[in-house]
């Protein structure tokens, strides 16, 4: 195995009785890349997670993460990578500077690498002032903060972020992911699940997992130019109507109201799709203004769990 | 060396955690307290002063010296005279009395009828230690000022109470207490405060970390070890000053024998924490244990009595043998040398367990 991949998972495979939560991913992650995952609450982001750390045995396939076969070697592994939950999973009683004392001794940093360390992740976290502070009191962004900062304590060489912004700020998650592109800048790997487009947006790579299988997946600007679909853009004067009309047509994929436009989605197949659209309107709305548009991320995103919910109806 | 380096990071975090729950640290030191009190002072079974009225229809010399000698016996205060006996029943009935005293007007006479009985003994006799005491009464013999000297009959058995002359219900209750409190709090503490981290979502973060799964129970077990022999040390300070308790075997043995109770009950926390999803249900799941502990040990009801099934039952609980060897060393100064099958048992229930709850503990990673 090359040294320069973090990741690589062939038929990754996990069932939860008859449920197949994560369905033959096949993952190539570079190092010092940050690697999104992209999918809906389900589609099998956190499970795929577990697997790569060792916490869950998958039940077909085979991963191979920073050299290491898991879950075979998940112990040797575990020095080697840092985790952060969905949840705060630090202790709420115990103070900043403790909770990071904690982690450094269960992960066995010597006694002055350790007082090195913490206070490099203080400075560097923008903590100093709240060390005596109980972790409980501490604001989201902060919360946030001190978990990236036990996480990466032990400098891990891969870091596994579960959904690490769902409960902060749009400011606390422009900050995070400044944090974020300073660790990979200095050769750490991220894998980081999500359900935000502009997150997404900046990674250097991401998958879109759709029911625990990967229905997209490649650099941002490649998603976008690779898009299963045509996206038209229009601007009727009766849009629940207009609505209405282009929800029963069969090669369109999704219609999104944006104001007081309508963002459609129409499948590849079709040749001209604004002229295809302009027909279907003559008779309720002939004046409309049809345009073609760029793709966005969330396009291709709804584009893609949309074409494979109508070939699973089919 | 990593590995003690771990699992003292563990204890030190537990024992901070601890010194800042105030709760917790309230009922290590509370629980024992209350218990003492509760059971040392309140439940008695050396039933004494129980309220009797007398209805003396005779009213001679003879009767007004049975009732004399029915308050001299201490069991009964007698509180009211009334003039019959349906009056005796109605504060029988009332609640007012729990025992009446019936003297019939022929009591002189019937006293020299061997065939009948001279006089009444009214008991409520809803609560079986009352009647018990009651009982008691019944065996008094009328005495004549005549003959002082010269009882009327001699008793059958002359009864010599060993190991608590004064019976006093205390000296039998509190060193079994210990083990009560050890059970309730040991057990409880050790599996909530893993529930806690799983339920917190700390385990989560704990079991992607080098930690070993024997590291992390040892390292949340040691600090309850200690808080047991605090309250072991707190009871029988408190036994000792507020009920005279004696320590007749060696104090030694007193801990000996408490750390393998407190090694049981941790161990079967740790198990009750690998299958409680809630600490709603550790708590649910200790009690379902508590309660046969208390009250088939034979801390509440003599062993001896009990039915065969019982029996069988109460010898899988550690609280059984604990308050075999406990009442042995500390009341008749046994040696636990003495006692090894109870010890053997104790150390036999901890393996099992502690075998049990690391072999879970493992599957739950998965």
């Amino acid at each position: 195995m090359s040294t320069d991949i973090a990741i690589r998972t062939h038929n990754l495979t996990r069932r939860f009785g008859n449920l197949v939560a994560v369905d033959r991913v096949n993952l190539t992650v570079p190092r010092a890349y940050i690697y999104g995952f992209l999918g809906p609450n389900g589609s099998g982001k956190s499970t795929t997670i577990r697997m790569l750390c060792g916490l869950l045995k998958p039940s077909d396939g085979e991963a191979e993460v920073l050299g290491l076969n898991i879950p075979r070697e998940a112990e040797a592994l575990k020095r080697k990578i840092g985790y952060m939950t969905q949840r705060f999973s630090l202790y709420e009683d115990l103070s900043v500077g403790e909770n990071l004392e904690f982690i450094a001794k269960v992960y066995s940093l010597a006694r002055t690498q350790r007082h090195q360390r913490i206070a490099q992740q203080l400075e560097l976290f923008d903590l100093k002032d709240r060390r005596q502070q109980r972790a409980g009191t501490l604001s989201g962004g902060q919360k946030q903060r001190l978990a990236l900062a036990a996480a990466t304590l032990h400098q891990p060489e891969l870091l596994f972020l579960d959904e690490p912004t769902s409960a902060v700020d749009p400011q606390s998650r422009r900050d995070f992911w400044e944090f974020l592109f300073q660790l990979a800048n200095h050769g750490t790997t991220i894998l980081v699940s999500t359900h935000y487009m502009d997150e997404a947006e900046r990674c250097h790579a991401l998958a879109i997992l759709d029911r625990g299988s990967i229905v997209a997946d490649g650099t941002p600007k490649t998603l976008e130019a690779n898009i299963n679909a045509h996206v038209i853009e229009i601007e009727p004067a009766d849009l629940s109507v207009v609505r209405e009309i282009l929800m029963r047509v069969p090669h369109v994929l999704s219609v999104t109201q944006l104001g007081v436009r309508l963002r459609i989605l129409v499948d590849r197949a079709v040749d001209d799709p604004a002229g295809f659209i302009k027909d279907e309107l003559r008779d309720s709305q002939p004046d409309a203004e049809v345009t073609l548009a760029r793709a966005s991320l969330e396009d291709v995103f709804v584009a893609a769990t949309q074409l494979r919910s109508r070939e699973r109806a089919a | 060396m990593n590995s003690l380096r771990r699992i003292f990071a563990i204890l030190q975090k537990e024992i901070r955690q601890l010194s800042r729950d105030r709760l917790t640290f309230g009922m290590i030191i509370g629980i024992p307290m209350i218990q003492i009190a509760l059971f040392g002072f309140a439940i008695n079974t050396d039933v004494r002063h129980l309220r009797a009225a007398v209805a003396d229809e005779s009213n001679t010399e003879l009767s007004r010296t049975l009732a004399a000698d029915a308050q001299a016996t201490q069991v009964v205060d007698i509180v009211a005279h009334v003039r019959t006996a349906i009056e005796l029943e109605g504060l029988l009935r009332d609640g007012d009395i729990d025992v009446g005293l019936y003297i019939p007007p022929d009591y002189p006479r019937r006293l020299q009828q061997h065939e009948r009985s001279a006089a009444q003994l009214l008991v409520d006799g809803s609560d079986p230690i009352i009647l018990g005491a009651a009982r008691q009464l019944a065996n008094l013999t009328q005495h004549y000022d005549s003959e002082p000297s010269q009882p009327l009959r001699a008793a059958l058995f002359e009864i010599r109470n060993h190991y608590n002359p004064e019976r006093r219900s205390a000296v039998n209750v509190v060193p079994a207490l210990m083990g009560v409190i050890l059970t309730m709090t040991m057990v409880l503490f050790t599996a909530v405060a893993i529930v806690r981290e799983r339920e917190r979502g700390n385990l989560e973060l704990l079991i992607n970390t080098p930690v070993k799964t024997v590291e992390l129970m040892l390292g949340k077990i040691v600090p309850y070890i200690f808080i047991g022999l605090l309250q072991v040390t707190l009871i029988i300070l408190l036994g000792m000053l507020l009920f005279r308790v004696p320590v007749a075997g060696a104090l030694s043995n007193v801990y000996l024998g408490s750390l393998a109770l407190i090694a049981a009950n941790l161990s079967l926390g740790l198990l009750i924490s690998t299958l409680a999803q809630s600490q709603f249900q550790a708590m649910q799941m200790t009690f379902f244990f508590f309660l046969p502990s208390i009250l088939l040990s034979g801390f509440m009801f003599p062993f001896a009595g009990m039915p065969k099934a019982a029996q069988y039952i109460a010898e899988v609980l550690p609280l059984t043998h604990f308050v075999r060897i406990i009442r042995g060393v500390m009341l008749r100064g046994a040696d636990l040398v003495h006692m090894l099958p109870d010890l053997g048992a104790l150390l036999i229930f901890t393996a099992i367990t502690l075998t049990l709850a690391v072999l879970r503990f493992h599957k739950r990673l998965d």
